[in-house]
């Protein structure tokens, strides 16, 4: 799923500090799961930025809604029967959601609460960590099902580098080596063979260096 | 025990700290409370395991959320005590209580003009 | 050792003799000069002059542009080139504009990751990695092709070369693995990790040797005399991918600081000694880094000097 974090208190201050009427608009979706912006972050926000606004002895009315997902228009257009009586809309989803927002609000001021981090999966609650760059042609079948394109730091298709030490990567002792978990899963899978082979450039036209991406299928659209 | 502490705590009883969450200490600062206290149990001696860890943690979140909306992170705080320390509950009741009085009234009070004005200043 | 290229390097080993390589590493500056010096230092005594590329990923001036000037001063430099700074487009456009300054020795990096360097914040590239790349130098010189299909008449003549590290995580096994890959993507040389821990690399060295690599590939040993025995301490502790065992931390501790430098040389003139006995070793790649001027002496005493004249 998208992981995001709740974006510094301060910075969402800065941005809304001038409104009067603010709405907090929260997503059910990834931003729930990964406890950055569902309706329980919507409340928290909201409640913060009314202590703020008070004891500043401004009257401002800031509310907090939380939609299914931000990413449909569907859901989107459950909020156009009261948008309009707000300055401005802080929305908690993913950056897609967010901006999926403004487009269908386009004249109303959107400002994001999270931020965008990564695709990946939940370790423990409260830690994250990445698994997927989305480059649009997955080679899992080929690494024993890690992926180097998010576990190596340097994307390498044919790893180690010489900086791998203590099974870790050399940026940091946090990240494993994505090639040494690669060796070891090929290993336990009896796939050794497949390592040897060097592995050709990649076409990198379906990640993001070929430009923003669509997917169009045929066969879902009449 | 009948211990006499100051009369100005409101005591909300929950069935462990873990119940206790941001958005409740929030709204009591909303509601014009000067400070909040979260009690719960000695770390290791909870009943639900782990309530009283989260409890420090949302405490913890607080205190930055009201040192960066103006009102001060000192306004809120955790305590752990066990139910038969009587004695240490009114102590911390009482230590509270005078550091929040040295505060002064919740910025939020004096701003919705509950409060005549903050300690210290002498009305004319 | 396949391919036969104009490279005074490839000819040096291809006649038998041990080859010697030493670095340079450029300035932090536009000033070429300071290149010429140190490629004078140590020009009669090794048979190639290696320049580093952007070296743990601090903004140097560039490999390319010294090695075009080392190469007008008659010598004989070796091209690094890490892919973390440069897609292929500019990858394949550097090979080409070093082959047309008749640049014959090639070195295939990955690269230090940026984080390390002072330019932390930048976007990396990686478009390709470094056996990716030693593919690429040897589809332009074997078949007069770029990856992208386009073919050209007048093409690179290099000699390809990639690092070897037998010291990184996760095992010997794995780092001799890589090697065979290497060799299948057309390295025909490598340089290793500078070598503090003999056991481990001789394990290595046995089980390249076993598996044939030896002859497909000439392997020069990585040499990195200490200065001091602070240099040894950082080296053990802070640097990924280099293992100095204690002994050594301790015999550079035991002798005065003053004679310090002197007892690195010495530790550096014994390992190349013992090395050389170890087959499947075709020489030694002398890493003395802001130390080159030390470079003549070691050479002098491992008996490597002066460096054999080759016919033609």
């Amino acid at each position: 799923m998208i992981k995001a974090k709740p974006k510094p208190l301060e910075e969402i201050i800065d941005h809304v500090k001038d409104f009067n009427k603010l709405l907090i608009a929260g997503c059910d979706g990834c931003v729930t799961v990964c406890e950055a912006g569902g309706l329980k972050e919507a409340k928290i926000l909201a409640a913060a930025l009314r202590l703020y606004f008070t004891q500043g002895g401004k009257q401002a009315q800031v509310d907090d809604t939380s939609l299914t997902r931000q990413c449909e228009k569907e859901y989107l257009a459950q909020l156009s029967d009261r948008i309009d009586n707000y300055d401005a809309v802080v929305s908690l989803a993913c950056g897609c959601g967010i901006q999926y927002l403004a487009e269908m609000y386009d004249k109303k001021i959107v400002l994001p609460g999270v931020d965008t981090c990564f695709l990946g999966v939940n370790e423990e609650r409260g830690l994250y960590s990445e698994r997927c760059q989305a480059c649009g042609r997955c080679i899992l079948a080929e690494t024993g099902g890690i992926c180097p394109i998010a576990r190596c730091s340097k994307r390498m298709l044919n790893g180690p580098c010489g900086g791998s030490a203590g099974g870790k990567c050399e940026v940091s002792k946090d990240i494993p080596c994505g090639w040494e978990l690669i060796y070891n899963r090929l290993k336990t899978l009896g796939q050794l063979d497949r390592f040897e082979r060097p592995c050709e450039p990649k076409d990198w036209t379906t990640s993001r260096d070929g430009g923003p991406r669509t997917i169009i299928r045929e066969d879902l659209r009449i | 025990m009948r211990l006499q502490y100051p009369p100005n705590v409101r005591i909300i009883e929950v069935p462990c700290s873990g119940k206790v969450d941001i958005i409740h200490l929030l709204m009591a600062f909303e509601h014009g409370a000067d400070g909040v206290i979260v009690v719960g149990c000695m770390e290791g001696d909870c009943h639900y395991m782990a309530g009283n860890l989260y409890a420090k943690k949302r405490v913890q979140r607080v205190k930055e959320i009201l040192d960066r909306v103006g009102l001060g992170g000192e306004r809120v705080g955790m305590y752990n005590l066990s139910s038969g320390m009587g004695g240490r509950f009114a102590e911390i009741v009482r230590e509270m209580t005078s550091k929040i009085m040295e505060l002064g009234p919740s910025p939020i009070r004096i701003a919705t003009g509950t409060a005549a004005r903050a300690a210290g200043e002498v009305a004319a | 050792m396949s391919m036969e290229t104009p490279s005074k390097l490839q000819k040096m080993i291809s006649a038998g003799h041990f080859a010697v390589t030493s670095e340079v590493g450029p300035p932090r500056s536009a000033d070429g000069v300071v290149i010429e010096q140190k490629a004078n230092l140590i020009k009669d005594y090794v048979d190639a002059i290696n320049v580093t590329d952007n070296q743990t990923s601090v903004c140097r001036l560039c490999s390319l542009a010294a090695c075009i000037r080392i190469k007008q001063m008659g010598l004989e430099p070796v091209l690094q080139m890490v892919t973390r700074d440069r897609n292929r487009i500019a990858i394949q456009s550097d090979i080409l504009g070093a082959a047309s300054f008749g640049i014959n020795n090639i070195l295939c990096l990955t690269g230090d990751h940026q984080h390390f360097g002072d330019h932390a914040s930048c976007a990396n590239v990686f478009d390709l990695d470094s056996t990716q790349l030693a593919m690429t130098v040897r589809m332009m010189r074997d078949e007069g092709k770029l990856l992208g299909g386009y073919e050209f008449e007048v093409r690179p003549q290099m000699y390809i070369g990639a690092a070897a590290n037998p010291f990184a995580a996760p095992n010997v096994a794995l780092r001799v693995s890589r090697l065979a890959k290497k060799v299948a993507a057309g390295v025909q040389f490598v340089q290793t990790q500078c070598i503090y821990n003999m056991e481990t690399f001789k394990t290595f060295m046995k089980m390249a040797v076993d598996r044939g690599l030896h002859e497909k590939v000439a392997i020069l040993a990585g040499i990195t005399p200490m200065k001091n025995v602070g240099m040894a301490k950082y080296m053990q502790k802070r640097v990924p991918g280099i293992d100095v065992p204690d002994e050594i931390v301790k015999r550079m501790g035991g002798v005065p600081k003053e004679k310090q430098p002197e007892e690195g040389i010495n530790l550096a003139v014994e390992q190349i000694e013992e090395l050389k006995e170890v087959e499947g070793i075709r020489g030694f790649h002398i890493m003395a880094i802001e130390w080159e001027a030390k470079v003549p002496e070691i050479v002098q005493r491992i008996g490597l000097y002066p460096r054999p004249q080759l016919a033609g």
